[in-house]
Protein backbone atom coordinates (compact mmCIF):
# COMPACT_ATOMS: atom_id res chain seq x y z
CA UNK A 1 0.00 0.00 0.00
CA UNK A 2 1.90 3.38 -1.19
CA UNK A 3 0.85 6.41 0.18
CA UNK A 4 -1.21 7.34 -3.04
CA UNK A 5 -5.04 7.33 -1.68
CA UNK A 6 -6.94 3.70 -2.64
CA UNK A 7 -9.94 2.00 -1.61
CA UNK A 8 -7.67 0.85 1.40
CA UNK A 9 -7.36 4.31 2.68
CA UNK A 10 -11.01 4.89 2.74
CA UNK A 11 -11.91 1.14 4.31
CA UNK A 12 -9.42 1.95 7.22
CA UNK A 13 -10.59 5.38 7.98
CA UNK A 14 -14.20 4.21 7.94
CA UNK A 15 -12.58 1.13 10.23
CA UNK A 16 -11.30 4.03 12.98
CA UNK A 17 -14.39 5.89 12.69
CA UNK A 18 -16.72 2.69 13.59
CA UNK A 19 -14.27 1.81 16.84
CA UNK A 20 -14.31 5.65 17.62
CA UNK A 21 -18.20 5.07 17.61
CA UNK A 22 -18.54 1.59 19.31
CA UNK A 23 -16.36 3.01 21.87
CA UNK A 24 -18.86 5.88 22.61
CA UNK A 25 -21.66 3.26 22.59
CA UNK A 26 -20.39 1.06 25.23
CA UNK A 27 -18.75 3.87 27.48
CA UNK A 28 -21.21 6.42 27.77
CA UNK A 29 -23.46 7.25 30.35
CA UNK A 30 -25.34 9.83 28.81
CA UNK A 31 -28.62 8.41 26.26
CA UNK A 32 -27.44 11.46 23.95
CA UNK A 33 -23.83 10.72 23.55
CA UNK A 34 -25.02 6.89 22.78
CA UNK A 35 -26.88 8.21 19.90
CA UNK A 36 -23.70 10.11 18.73
CA UNK A 37 -21.89 7.11 18.77
CA UNK A 38 -24.48 5.96 16.44
CA UNK A 39 -23.91 8.35 13.93
CA UNK A 40 -20.43 8.26 13.84
CA UNK A 41 -21.07 4.38 13.51
CA UNK A 42 -23.54 5.19 10.38
CA UNK A 43 -21.13 7.51 8.91
CA UNK A 44 -18.40 4.86 8.72
CA UNK A 45 -20.94 2.57 6.76
CA UNK A 46 -21.89 5.17 4.55
CA UNK A 47 -17.91 5.64 3.44
CA UNK A 48 -17.62 1.95 2.90
CA UNK A 49 -20.59 2.18 0.42
CA UNK A 50 -19.44 5.11 -1.76
CA UNK A 51 -15.83 4.08 -1.74
CA UNK A 52 -16.62 1.02 -2.70
CA UNK A 53 -19.30 2.35 -5.41
CA UNK A 54 -15.97 4.29 -6.79
CA UNK A 55 -13.58 1.91 -6.53
CA UNK A 56 -15.02 -1.48 -6.92
CA UNK A 57 -18.23 -1.69 -8.40
CA UNK A 58 -18.12 1.75 -10.82
CA UNK A 59 -21.74 2.47 -10.63
CA UNK A 60 -23.80 4.40 -7.93
CA UNK A 61 -25.87 1.75 -6.42
CA UNK A 62 -22.97 2.30 -3.13
CA UNK A 63 -24.31 6.01 -3.34
CA UNK A 64 -28.24 4.87 -3.42
CA UNK A 65 -27.50 2.55 -0.59
CA UNK A 66 -25.82 5.61 0.96
CA UNK A 67 -28.97 7.85 0.57
CA UNK A 68 -30.84 5.64 2.38
CA UNK A 69 -28.99 5.05 5.05
CA UNK A 70 -29.15 8.76 5.75
CA UNK A 71 -32.86 8.62 5.51
CA UNK A 72 -32.98 5.81 8.28
CA UNK A 73 -30.52 7.81 10.27
CA UNK A 74 -32.75 10.95 10.02
CA UNK A 75 -35.38 9.21 11.27
CA UNK A 76 -34.36 7.30 14.48
CA UNK A 77 -32.38 10.51 15.91
CA UNK A 78 -35.97 11.77 15.68
CA UNK A 79 -38.14 9.13 17.46
CA UNK A 80 -34.69 8.08 19.69
CA UNK A 81 -34.66 11.92 21.09
CA UNK A 82 -38.89 11.92 21.17
CA UNK A 83 -38.12 8.76 23.47
CA UNK A 84 -34.87 10.37 25.25
CA UNK A 85 -36.76 13.30 25.87
CA UNK A 86 -39.97 11.05 27.51
CA UNK A 87 -37.16 8.81 29.80
CA UNK A 88 -35.62 12.34 31.20
CA UNK A 89 -39.46 13.57 31.83
CA UNK A 90 -40.32 10.12 33.35
CA UNK A 91 -36.81 9.76 35.42
CA UNK A 92 -35.22 13.30 35.51
CA UNK A 93 -32.31 11.36 34.40
CA UNK A 94 -31.11 10.40 30.73
CA UNK A 95 -28.22 7.67 31.82
CA UNK A 96 -28.99 4.47 30.32
CA UNK A 97 -27.41 2.91 33.21
CA UNK A 98 -29.49 4.10 35.68
CA UNK A 99 -33.05 3.63 33.55
CA UNK A 100 -33.61 -0.07 34.72
CA UNK A 101 -37.25 -0.57 34.70
CA UNK A 102 -39.81 -1.05 32.05
CA UNK A 103 -42.60 0.52 34.69
CA UNK A 104 -42.40 2.84 37.69
CA UNK B 1 7.31 1.96 -5.03
CA UNK B 2 6.62 5.72 -3.10
CA UNK B 3 4.97 7.97 -6.23
CA UNK B 4 4.71 11.64 -5.99
CA UNK B 5 1.78 12.59 -3.49
CA UNK B 6 -0.93 14.53 -5.63
CA UNK B 7 -3.11 17.18 -4.80
CA UNK B 8 -5.89 14.44 -4.37
CA UNK B 9 -3.98 13.37 -1.43
CA UNK B 10 -3.09 15.89 0.85
CA UNK B 11 -7.03 16.87 0.33
CA UNK B 12 -7.73 12.95 1.50
CA UNK B 13 -5.09 13.36 4.21
CA UNK B 14 -6.50 16.46 5.45
CA UNK B 15 -10.02 15.58 5.33
CA UNK B 16 -9.07 11.94 7.20
CA UNK B 17 -7.21 13.89 9.80
CA UNK B 18 -10.11 16.15 10.46
CA UNK B 19 -13.06 13.74 10.54
CA UNK B 20 -10.66 11.40 12.81
CA UNK B 21 -9.31 14.08 15.14
CA UNK B 22 -12.98 15.47 15.55
CA UNK B 23 -14.23 12.17 16.07
CA UNK B 24 -11.78 11.66 19.09
CA UNK B 25 -13.12 14.84 20.53
CA UNK B 26 -16.75 13.69 20.11
CA UNK B 27 -16.27 10.15 22.33
CA UNK B 28 -13.50 11.27 24.77
CA UNK B 29 -14.42 15.06 25.85
CA UNK B 30 -15.99 14.90 29.10
CA UNK B 31 -18.56 18.23 27.37
CA UNK B 32 -21.02 16.75 26.11
CA UNK B 33 -21.29 19.75 24.00
CA UNK B 34 -18.15 19.94 23.16
CA UNK B 35 -18.74 16.31 21.81
CA UNK B 36 -21.73 18.04 19.95
CA UNK B 37 -19.76 20.89 18.60
CA UNK B 38 -17.15 18.21 17.21
CA UNK B 39 -19.89 16.34 15.51
CA UNK B 40 -20.31 19.11 13.01
CA UNK B 41 -16.95 19.01 12.41
CA UNK B 42 -16.75 15.15 11.53
CA UNK B 43 -20.06 15.58 9.38
CA UNK B 44 -18.19 18.37 7.62
CA UNK B 45 -14.78 16.26 6.81
CA UNK B 46 -17.23 12.78 5.86
CA UNK B 47 -18.94 15.49 3.26
CA UNK B 48 -15.66 16.49 2.22
CA UNK B 49 -14.64 12.89 1.69
CA UNK B 50 -17.85 12.44 -0.40
CA UNK B 51 -16.49 15.06 -2.54
CA UNK B 52 -13.53 13.44 -3.14
CA UNK B 53 -15.15 10.04 -4.15
CA UNK B 54 -17.25 12.11 -6.85
CA UNK B 55 -20.23 11.91 -5.28
CA UNK B 56 -21.33 15.49 -5.05
CA UNK B 57 -25.46 14.69 -4.24
CA UNK B 58 -24.34 12.64 -1.13
CA UNK B 59 -21.94 15.43 0.20
CA UNK B 60 -24.70 18.16 -0.12
CA UNK B 61 -27.22 15.68 1.22
CA UNK B 62 -24.47 15.08 4.10
CA UNK B 63 -24.65 18.45 4.66
CA UNK B 64 -28.33 19.57 4.36
CA UNK B 65 -29.71 16.35 6.96
CA UNK B 66 -26.94 15.56 9.21
CA UNK B 67 -25.85 19.06 9.64
CA UNK B 68 -29.10 20.92 9.46
CA UNK B 69 -31.17 18.09 11.05
CA UNK B 70 -29.67 15.64 12.96
CA UNK B 71 -27.21 17.89 14.54
CA UNK B 72 -29.68 20.73 15.56
CA UNK B 73 -31.94 17.32 16.91
CA UNK B 74 -29.33 16.79 18.97
CA UNK B 75 -28.30 19.81 20.22
CA UNK B 76 -32.17 20.19 21.28
CA UNK B 77 -31.51 16.96 22.87
CA UNK B 78 -28.68 18.17 25.12
CA UNK B 79 -30.34 21.57 25.76
CA UNK B 80 -33.86 19.85 27.05
CA UNK B 81 -32.08 16.96 29.01
CA UNK B 82 -29.45 18.93 31.08
CA UNK B 83 -29.69 21.43 33.66
CA UNK B 84 -28.17 24.70 30.82
CA UNK B 85 -27.76 26.98 33.70
CA UNK B 86 -25.19 24.77 35.67
CA UNK B 87 -22.37 25.76 33.14
CA UNK B 88 -20.45 21.96 33.09
CA UNK B 89 -22.91 19.31 31.46
CA UNK B 90 -20.85 16.51 32.45
CA UNK B 91 -21.14 12.85 30.75
CA UNK B 92 -18.54 10.62 32.39
CA UNK B 93 -17.87 6.90 31.09
CA UNK B 94 -18.29 3.34 32.28
CA UNK B 95 -16.25 0.21 32.06
CA UNK B 96 -13.38 1.80 29.82
CA UNK B 97 -11.13 -0.53 30.61
CA UNK B 98 -12.93 -3.77 28.79
CA UNK B 99 -14.73 -1.27 25.91
CA UNK B 100 -10.64 -0.26 24.74
CA UNK B 101 -9.73 -3.84 24.86
CA UNK B 102 -12.69 -5.21 22.77
CA UNK B 103 -12.68 -1.80 20.32
CA UNK B 104 -8.76 -2.11 19.98
CA UNK B 105 -8.93 -6.11 18.78
CA UNK B 106 -12.18 -5.37 16.72
CA UNK B 107 -10.48 -1.96 15.22
CA UNK B 108 -6.93 -4.03 14.31
CA UNK B 109 -8.65 -7.08 12.66
CA UNK B 110 -10.90 -4.78 10.87
CA UNK B 111 -7.92 -2.98 9.38
CA UNK B 112 -5.92 -6.11 9.09
CA UNK B 113 -8.82 -7.42 7.23
CA UNK B 114 -9.36 -4.00 5.05
CA UNK B 115 -5.97 -3.99 4.12
CA UNK B 116 -5.18 -7.66 3.72
CA UNK B 117 -7.89 -8.46 0.90
CA UNK B 118 -7.20 -8.39 -2.66
CA UNK B 119 -10.83 -6.11 -3.43
CA UNK B 120 -11.72 -6.25 -7.10
CA UNK B 121 -11.03 -3.48 -9.20
CA UNK B 122 -13.36 -1.06 -10.91
CA UNK B 123 -14.43 -2.39 -13.90
CA UNK B 124 -16.15 0.92 -15.29
CA UNK B 125 -15.28 3.87 -13.49
CA UNK B 126 -17.88 6.92 -12.86
CA UNK B 127 -17.24 9.81 -14.93
CA UNK B 128 -15.28 12.11 -12.77
CA UNK B 129 -16.70 15.21 -14.78
CA UNK B 130 -20.73 15.18 -14.80
CA UNK B 131 -22.72 15.27 -11.86
CA UNK B 132 -24.10 12.44 -9.61
CA UNK B 133 -27.44 13.87 -9.43
CA UNK B 134 -29.13 13.45 -12.32
CA UNK B 135 -28.16 9.56 -12.25
CA UNK B 136 -29.09 9.36 -8.95
CA UNK B 137 -32.55 10.93 -9.81
CA UNK B 138 -32.81 8.22 -13.01
CA UNK B 139 -32.17 5.59 -10.68
CA UNK B 140 -34.68 6.27 -8.30
CA UNK B 141 -37.62 6.31 -10.13
CA UNK B 142 -36.30 3.42 -11.79
CA UNK B 143 -34.20 0.49 -10.11
CA UNK B 144 -34.60 1.86 -7.08
CA UNK B 145 -38.45 2.79 -7.00
CA UNK B 146 -40.12 0.20 -4.48
CA UNK B 147 -37.32 1.35 -2.03
CA UNK B 148 -37.98 4.85 -2.50
CA UNK B 149 -41.74 4.41 -1.85
CA UNK B 150 -40.89 2.50 1.42
CA UNK B 151 -38.49 5.55 2.70
CA UNK B 152 -41.26 7.81 2.03
CA UNK B 153 -43.40 5.44 4.23
CA UNK B 154 -40.90 5.37 6.90
CA UNK B 155 -40.14 9.29 7.34
CA UNK B 156 -44.18 9.71 7.27
CA UNK B 157 -44.50 6.54 10.43
CA UNK B 158 -41.39 8.22 11.86
CA UNK B 159 -42.91 11.89 12.08
CA UNK B 160 -46.00 10.59 13.57
CA UNK B 161 -44.75 8.35 15.57
CA UNK B 162 -42.10 11.20 17.46
CA UNK B 163 -45.18 13.89 17.66
CA UNK B 164 -46.87 10.77 19.39
CA UNK B 165 -44.00 9.66 22.04
CA UNK B 166 -42.78 13.19 22.26
CA UNK B 167 -46.04 15.44 22.89
CA UNK B 168 -47.37 15.85 26.33
CA UNK B 169 -49.79 13.10 27.73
Amino acid sequence: MTLNVSLEHYLILSAILFSLGLYGVITRRNAIMVLMGIELILNAANINFVAFSKYTAGNIDGQMASIFVIILAACEAAIALAIVLNIYKQFNTVNVDEIASLKD
Amino acid sequence: MLSLLTLADFIFYSFALIVILSACVVVFSKNILYSAFALLFTFFGVAGLYVLLSADFLAITQLLIYVGGILVLILFGVMLTNNVISVDIKSDAIQTLPASIIVAILAGTLCGLMYSTDWLPAKVNISNNISTASEIGKAFITTWLLPFEIASVVLLVALIGAVMIARKK
